[in-house]
């Protein structure tokens, strides 16, 4: 694919999902047409961004194909039909590998969707491959990814965060305006706000969890990644929903998320600034940007308020007590019996030791060490002063979103305390990793809602800063309203999206797949 | 010291995984700290205050006594690292249920 | 390798310890599909061709709970006298095992929906109330075939096959009280209970109960302490005891064990052991290092199970009659004293009766037929009275036929004997076999006389007045028409003929 028509196909990749899907709809440009600019895009910039582990170009361009012949026949076509998108490696896919960024899995071929895969595939969604994560969603930069990590489009030598930091990093590089990822301790969030783009993490039950191989039950949540509020707002509804194959899953209307989208009024909206979060925690550019975001609330007519959540300052131990036991469960089915990665079977060796070889060779260090942790913490005579504590704990944390939402519709604060830092500073200091979801982390723990937005670049690196925006469960609509308000504000400050400020990832011509 | 690396290594057992020295010694260090550092929530009072369910508390969500399609056998075998008469082939298991 | 086990006789044993026995009976339940996803819970099927996502435990997958094996856990812990939780969670119990799709178990921990029940159980005439510690839901396992080994066993297998058909077929686990008092009946009162539990369960109709087919599966706990001794002795567990007899020569055989092992001055390991069909012995499982620690929390993939009063006195009110009162009904109506009542519940020959008499026989003559005639046949051909090639419905014809004079007792049991050997109806059998009673007059006559004619004596015997001499004449007409005729009209014609 020469690059002299990168023209045409360049324009389709900076297109927004909405734009996308009118100009599909309108018959003004084919799926397949906008399905070939992205992955040309891929082959492009993803030897250096590495944002997929496995790309389905057969498969899209299939789906592709399938929207402009129903859109030929006069058939209904939903409001994202024929825009591409970016999978996160964790959620099942009947023809494509599932990997969940393991050796343990590297091979796996799931027999069945997930719930989500299917109301994408539903409403006309191209998948143009699964995107690289954190080994079993565990981390907050794709470093422990068994296959490599992804690599942060602002900057390649940074981290695009994680664990969801595939799905950001193509979305950031225009490989897809469209990117699934999950969110348990701040792995939607945290990405986006270092790969300076909008990420959401619906409330806990919004969408399915049904195929999404489970890291921590109780906070694992599937939700979207976009350049755009309101693309972020289109995602959010086509992929939500109550399920019946999932228990957890809310049984209610999905929130009116894109209405409150295009209605970014927050005249009159209470905010609260997390009074924990606003020390001196976060990297100095990262405080500034955050101090100017609320100041444009209030500028746009908000009222802010400073708001004590007290217990928040232990939701990081809780979430490390409470996540790794329910992964040190949910990972105990990678046993070698069934599917997946099996080593050491000699014929000689007993089940339970070959089960053991093969975990020890299929998973990371990282997923090793919260195994570990949790099985501790699980342990008789251990349960009540960790597990159990630490459930209380969480109990305490809802209950201060609860007094704090009193107060107010909204709570602000920083995604996370730096901007995107060099890959391997962290990768050998998992409690100076693990400070990246200092911000994210209540959220989970009580199950509400929280968008991060992009609000500017840090002046001492010129990286994006997020700001996270959080209402109660149920009200992810608020998050999408006052997301849109500073979105639409800052933008007409920039003269532009903040993806705009980037520099042009260098295209990488003559290397094919 | 919250945790001993004999006290890792037993927990390295019960969770199936066959680590080598140099990993029981590095892991060790790390549990060691971050146990340390989780302990912090036995320092809120919560005398009386439930356990966290669910973000949006439900009970009773059942399914009805209906058949759904299965899988077929080739399906369900078809990841299965050893195959024989249609069942998965496992290695010698060691201990009576 | 045989744990060659020292034994004390089992009347010693008694004379100086006393038993305490619990049973933890896990039942399947007989629901359209398993508990956590739409699979079939069909016995028998194709190797994994019964599983999904779900059941496999794939990675992603989730479980929703089936309500029917709700309701029906709810029915038996009625039916058992417990208290319905108003809430209550699943829990994980984790640890590894092959036929583990998940590598942890979704059962009950400390939060069972049933609690605090009994259960009356009669031995011997004494009544025991066995207390119901609690009844819980879970899932399966799958099926290992042991391959490669002399035994089929674990122990020698060189590799296993698995079959996930089973996995998650719904479970109920029933644990009972610790049992004291039984003394030297100790092993009856164990194998009584199981037996009146499976009869429970199959009149509530959640479980087929079938222990052949693994749908009823008990394990046996037993501890001996001294007479008189302030606290129980330690217990041990023995799995794999899949017949009614087998509870009774688990306990026995424990008890035996037990007492040796006291009497040597030792302690009883707190084990799990295995019992052997073979030689009723038990062994002991491999001995692991430390107690199992199933790590249990509540299962965040489901929510709680709180069933409204309402439901649950819908269900109350939807139990049928239990055994135990319609044992108590049905001895009034058939107006049984007690010991007749435990003959016919020992032989297993209630529920044929009831369904004899229902089929128009007197109750007596159900009785008299089922413990008579057709028990002889059950024991000589080493099956059940249940098994028998014969229905309710024949035997109350057959009754009839009695009742109406066209065939006597002796020819009802050829008759019986032709419906057991296959040969068709009753009715139909009388027919074949010319079994019906001449009471044609005329031929009844003929054959009194030759009777008369052929033995002189006796009839001189009869004409001086020893009418008891009667019966030899009338044995005659019965042997000439190969006992087809009307003994009591031949014996009248007889009587008029010499006296």
């Amino acid at each position: 694919m020469a690059t002299g028509d990168a023209g045409t196909a360049g324009e389709l990749t900076r297109l927004t999902a909405a734009q996308i899907a009118a100009a599909v709809a309108a018959g003004e440009v084919s799926a397949v047409e906008v399905t070939q600019a992205h992955l040309d895009r891929i082959v492009a910039v993803d030897p250096d961004v590495r944002a997929f582990l496995h790309v389905a170009g057969i498969g899209a361009l299939a789906a592709a194909e399938d929207v402009d012949r129903k859109r030929a026949a006069g058939e209904p076509l939903g409001p994202l039909a024929g825009v591409p998108l970016a999978l996160k490696d964790v959620l099942t896919t009947k023809d494509m590998p599932t990997t969940c960024g393991s050796k343990i899995l590297q091979s796996w071929r799931p027999p069945y969707d997930a719930t989500v895969t299917r109301r994408l595939r539903d409403a006309g969604i191209v998948i143009l491959g699964k995107t690289n994560m954190d080994e079993f969603a565990m981390g907050s930069s794709t470093e422990n990814s068994a296959f490599g990590p992804s690599h942060n489009p602002w900057d390649l030598g940074r981290i695009p965060g994680g664990s969801s930091g595939g799905s950001a990093a193509a979305v950031a590089a225009y490989e897809a305006p469209l990117g699934i990822g999950t969110d348990t301790g701040g792995s939607i969030r945290q990405p986006a706000a270092v790969c300076g783009i909008v990420g959401m993490k619906p409330t806990y039950g919004g969408s399915s969890r049904y195929g999404l191989v489970a890291f921590a039950s109780s906070l694992d949540t599937p939700g979207p990644l976009a350049r755009t509020v309101l693309d972020a707002a289109l995602l959010h509804e086509a992929m939500s929903g109550h399920d019946p194959c999932d228990s957890t899953s809310v049984d209610a209307p999905v929130p009116p998320v894109v209405a409150a989208a295009r209605h970014a009024d927050v005249s009159g909206l209470r905010v609260g600034v997390v009074t924990e979060f606003s020390g001196g925690g976060s990297q100095g550019g990262v405080q500034a940007r955050f101090t100017e975001a609320v100041e444009l609330l209030e500028s746009l007519g908000a009222k802010v308020v400073e708001v004590s959540c007290p217990h928040f300052t232990y939701a990081l131990p809780a979430y490390y007590l409470i996540a790794p036991s329910e992964c040190s469960s949910n990972l105990a089915r990678f046993d070698a019996m069934r599917y997946g990665l099996r080593v050491g079977d000699d014929g000689t060796r007993s089940a339970e030791d070959v089960m053991s070889l093969t975990r020890e060779a299929g998973f990371g260090p990282e997923v090793k060490r919260r195994i570990m942790l949790g099985t501790y913490a699980l342990s008789s005579g251990y349960y009540d002063a960790y597990y159990g504590k630490a459930q209380q704990v969480r109990t305490l944390i809802t209950q201060d979103f609860d007094a704090a939402f009193e107060q107010v519709d909204v709570l602000v604060s920083p995604t996370t305390p730096t901007t995107a830092f060099p890959l391997g500073e962290r990768a050998d200091d998992p409690m100076a990793m693990y400070l990246a979801d200092l911000f994210t982390i209540p959220s989970d723990l009580a199950g509400n809602a929280a968008i991060s937005v992009p609000c500017g670049l840090a002046p001492e690196d010129g990286l994006p800063v997020g700001l996270q925006i959080m209402a109660p469960a149920l009200a992810d609509d608020r998050t999408y309203r006052v997301g849109a308000a500073v979105e639409a504000a800052l933008q007409q400050r920039w003269g532009g999206p903040l993806l705009a400020q980037a520099k042009e990832l260098g295209e990488t011509a003559g290397e094919t797949r | 010291m919250s945790i001993t690396r004999d006290e890792v290594a037993h927990l390295a057992r019960l969770s199936r995984l066959a680590l080598t020295d140099a990993e029981l010694d590095h892991f060790a260090g790390q549990l060691d700290q971050i146990i340390g550092a989780v302990a912090r929530v036995q320092e809120v009072a919560a005398e009386g205050i439930p356990p966290m369910t669910h973000a949006v508390p439900v009970v009773n969500v059942f399914r009805d006594d209906v058949l759904v399609p299965c899988l077929t056998p080739e399906q369900a075998l078809a990841g299965a690292p050893a195959e024989e008469q249609s069942r998965f082939r496992v290695p010698r298991i060691l201990a009576e249920d | 390798m045989t744990d060659l086990a020292q034994l004390v006789p089992y009347d010693e044993a008694l004379s100086r310890y006393e038993p305490v026995i619990g049973l933890e009976t896990h039942v399947e339940l007989g629901t359209t599909t398993k508990m956590f996803c739409g699979c079939p819970t069909t016995f028998g099927l194709e190797p994994n061709s019964a599983v999904c996502p779900v059941c496999l435990g794939l990675p992603g997958s989730l479980p929703v709970a089936n309500r029917a094996a709700i309701e029906y856990t709810i029915r038996i812990g009625l039916a058992l006298n417990c208290s319905i939780a108003t809430w209550c969670r699943f829990a994980r119990k984790n640890y590894f095992y092959p036929d583990m799709p998940k590598d942890f178990q979704i059962s009950q921990y400390d939060e069972p929906l049933c609690t605090d029940g009994w259960l009356d159980v009669v031995v011997d005439g004494t009544t025991f109330r066995v207390g119901i510690e609690r009844v819980h839901l879970e899932e399966d396992t799958g099926k290992s075939l042991h391959m490669g080994g002399a035994t089929g066993r674990i122990h020698g297998a060189e590799y296993s096959l698995v079959d996930y058909n089973r996995a998650g077929i719904p479970l109920v686990e029933v644990v009972t009280k610790p049992v004291t008092g039984t003394g030297a009946i100790a092993p009856d009162a164990a194998r009584a209970y199981v037996t009146e539990l499976r009869g429970l369960l199959r009149s509530l109709g959640v479980s087929d109960v079938r222990m052949e087919e693994g749908s009823l599966r008990n394990d046996v706990n037993v501890s001996l302490a001294p007479h008189g001794a302030a606290q129980w002795g330690t217990r041990t567990e023995t799995k794999n005891v899949n017949s009614l007899r087998s509870v009774e020569r688990a306990v026995r055989f424990e008890i035996e064990r037990q007492a040796a092992v006291l009497d040597a001055g030792q302690k009883v390991v707190q084990e799990t052991r295995h019992f052997h069909e073979d030689n009723g012995i038990t062994t002991a499982g491999r001995s692991k290092e430390e107690a199992q620690d199933y790590r249990y929390f509540p299962e965040p993939d489901l929510v709680p199970v709180a069933p409204d009063r309402d439901w649950v006195e819908q269900i109350r009110a939807s139990l049928p009659e239990l055994p135990a009162a319609r044992r108590i009904r049905l001895q009034a109506e058939w107006g049984l004293s007690d010991l007749d009542m435990t003959q016919l519940s020992n032989a297993g020959a209630l529920d044929l009766v009831s369904e004899t008499v229902t089929a128009g026989a007197s109750a007596a003559d159900a009785r008299k037929w089922w413990l008579g005639e057709l028990a002889r046949h059950a024991n000589e051909t080493g099956t059940d009275l249940a098994a028998l090639p014969i229905t309710p419905a024949q035997v109350a014809r057959v009754s009839a036929l009695v009742r109406a004079g066209t065939i006597n007792d002796k020819l009802a049991r050829q008759v019986l004997d032709g419906v057991l050997a296959g040969q068709g109806e009753p009715d139909a059998i009388v027919e074949a076999q010319g079994l019906a009673i001449v009471s044609d007059e005329g031929a009844l006559t003929e054959a009194v006389d030759a009777a008369i004619a052929a033995n002189p004596d006796i009839a001189d015997k009869v004409r001086d007045g020893k009418t008891a001499a009667v019966g030899a004449l009338v044995g005659a007409v019965m042997k000439a028409t190969r006992g087809r005729a009307d003994a009591s009209r031949a014996r009248e014609l007889i009587l008029e003929r010499l006296t």
